[in-house]
């Protein structure tokens, strides 16, 4: 029923995507931070990737987008810390004004072509043979999963993670929150931006709507792979959010493969997001009252 | 070491909820000193500790620590050298956190590791167990559970620990133990004493136990509606018992059933 192509094919686009899963366990998971920039860092990666690679330089469109990414996530982060916005809005501020950059980077023009020209993996084809795409997405993620963890376990990392976990505690610390969220959210970014890098690259193609829903797409891969592997250490759950991610993937091939018509993937994703963000409230609802503490209300 | 040179806090100044916290204090402490702080709901405890600690900019005066004015230093930077425990034991360690990350998190910050990538070694882990192992509650063995799965006392504990495991320049115990149940309040106020004693910790403690409040410490303060209004220290700290404290109490109309229930 699946061809060797498919399950290739799922196989490195979740690893692509895993990137986005692994920059919303930061942000999302770590730092307890809804971060609507998603959509906008994601096609920001796309756009500066494959404008670089354009220009001749397949390569440097990577640490390229990267660093467009952290710009991106700096932005919402100064919103948030410094002009007190609240850090849903701030997203969304920064998320909007990212749809000109992003027009603007592609040359004001809704998508930028890679036919013909190197990429990352035209690149590495001759010397790989059949994983060509699949070697490079996962030698990529797996190395960004591995330094994620590593830098969690740092002094800056253990202060990111306990702004997250604790405001009380981070409060009377000696830790600046309005610094550690900016890292974070910076981090976050460029790791989206990544994704989208190695995508625009992966289909040859860059498109101002890539980034389209990109946020519920990787919290429903985060998700997922929370629910494979619901318990563990930093390892554990980064490896989760790459696992989920090739996991949703698999879901989407089947779900292509019974001819559900593929508009139909983003009312999916929402779904299966709003029902795991909301299932502790919908099991207490369904639970029968006991002593009576809510019926009140 | 510390020196509080009349401090004033006045909250929402202008309205009708304003409220004076503070009102001229002064206080010095020399290094090694430890304060116990007495006074009714309200007398400015917990303000004058945000005052020390910075959570807000006194009105007025200035703060010395260490022959340092930290009068305008923001609350982050202050509690580099400032230790401080809360009523409530949840609010001092991250719960999803390990202990042996929330001990790697105080120790790399408090210890001037200044490369923000430094990561604990395997000395700083075996530190930790001998450090963990001192508080006799068999968390040395359990460095890898979260802190959420720990108990209120254990979690106090640790939390004591977290701030003295590289010794500050002051430590702040706002009721450290008043929200533990009675042996476990004890176990961590004895825990408070040994670790402030072998370290020789400049410490201020807020408490509404009569006889813990003389019992600790070299000195006693008492506070009233953002003042000092009784300061013990020496032998006539000595011959101070319990019943004539809360006599004192009465005399400033600060009799309350809290006090005199800890007074038993």
């Amino acid at each position: 029923m699946i061809s060797s192509a498919v399950i290739f094919s799922a196989l490195e686009l979740g690893c692509v995507y895993a990137l986005v899963a692994l920059a919303l366990f930061l942000s999302y998971r770590v730092l307890n931070i809804a971060d609507m920039t998603t959509d906008g860092a994601f096609t920001l990666g796309c756009a500066v990737s494959a404008t670089v690679a354009l220009a001749g330089h397949p390569l440097l469109a990577f640490p390229a987008a990267m660093a467009a990414g952290a710009c991106a996530g700096f932005l919402t982060a100064f919103l948030q810390t410094k002009l007190n916005i609240p850090s849903i809005l701030a997203g969304i501020i920064t998320n909007t004004g990212l749809y000109t950059v992003n027009l603007a980077i592609m040359g004001f023009s809704s998508n930028v072509n890679l036919m013909g020209k190197d990429t990352l993996f035209t690149l590495v084809q001759p010397h790989l043979g059949a994983v060509y795409k699949l070697l490079p997405a996962a030698v990529i993620t797996l190395a960004a999963a591995v330094l994620l963890v590593l830098f969690l376990m740092t002094r800056l990392g253990l202060s990111i993670r306990a702004t997250g976990d604790n405001p009380d505690m981070v409060r009377a610390s000696s830790i600046n929150t309005a610094f550690t969220i900016t890292v974070g959210l910076c981090i976050s970014n460029a790791l989206t931006a990544l994704s989208g890098a190695v995508l625009a690259q992966y289909q040859k193609t860059a498109d101002i709507n890539l980034g389209t829903g990109m946020v519920i797409i990787g919290l429903a891969s985060l998700i997922i792979g929370e629910t494979l592997l619901p318990r563990g250490r930093l390892w554990v759950k980064a490896l989760a959010a790459v696992l989920g991610s090739i996991l949703y993937r698999f879901i989407i091939a089947l779900a292509l493969r019974m001819d559900l018509p593929s508009e139909c993937l983003k009312l999916i994703s929402a779904t299966i997001v709003a029902l795991a963000i909301g299932l502790p409230a919908i099991k207490a609802a369904l639970k029968p009252a006991t002593k009576g503490g809510r019926d009140q209300c | 070491m510390l020196t509080l040179r009349n401090i004033s806090k006045t909250f929402n100044p202008g309205t009708v909820n304003e409220k004076t916290a503070l009102s001229g204090i002064d206080l010095h402490l020399d290094k090694g000193d430890f304060i116990t702080i007495l006074g009714s709901n309200g007398a400015g405890k917990s303000t004058l500790f945000g005052a020390i600690a910075g959570s807000f900019v006194a009105d007025t005066g200035s703060i010395q620590l260490d022959g340092r004015n930290i009068t305008n230093l923001p609350d982050y930077k202050r509690s580099k050298y400032i230790g401080r425990l809360f009523q409530d034991p949840l609010k001092g360690t991250a719960p999803s956190m390990t202990i042996e990350e929330n001990l790697a998190l105080a120790y790399l910050r408090a210890s001037g590791a200044h490369f923000p990538f430094s990561m604990i070694t395997r000395a700083d882990r075996q530190l930790f167990r001998e450090k963990l192992a001192m508080l006799e509650l068999g968390l040395e063995d359990r460095m890898d559970h979260p802190v959420g799965l720990l108990s209120g006392g254990q979690r106090q504990a640790l939390t004591l620990l977290m701030a003295t495991l590289v010794t500050p320049k002051l430590l702040l115990l706002d009721e450290h133990t008043a929200a533990l149940d009675p042996a476990t309040a004890e176990k961590v106020l004895d825990l408070t004493k040994r670790i402030v004693g072998e370290n020789h910790i400049t410490c201020l403690m807020i408490t509404h136990n009569i006889p813990s409040a003389l019992n600790l410490g070299n000195r006693t303060i008492m506070m009233k509606d953002g003042r000092i209004v009784l300061e013990l220290q020496g032998q006539q700290r000595k011959d101070m018992t319990t019943e004539r404290l809360l006599k004192a109490f009465r005399e400033q109309g600060m009799e309350n059933d809290r006090v005199l229930f800890s007074a038993e």
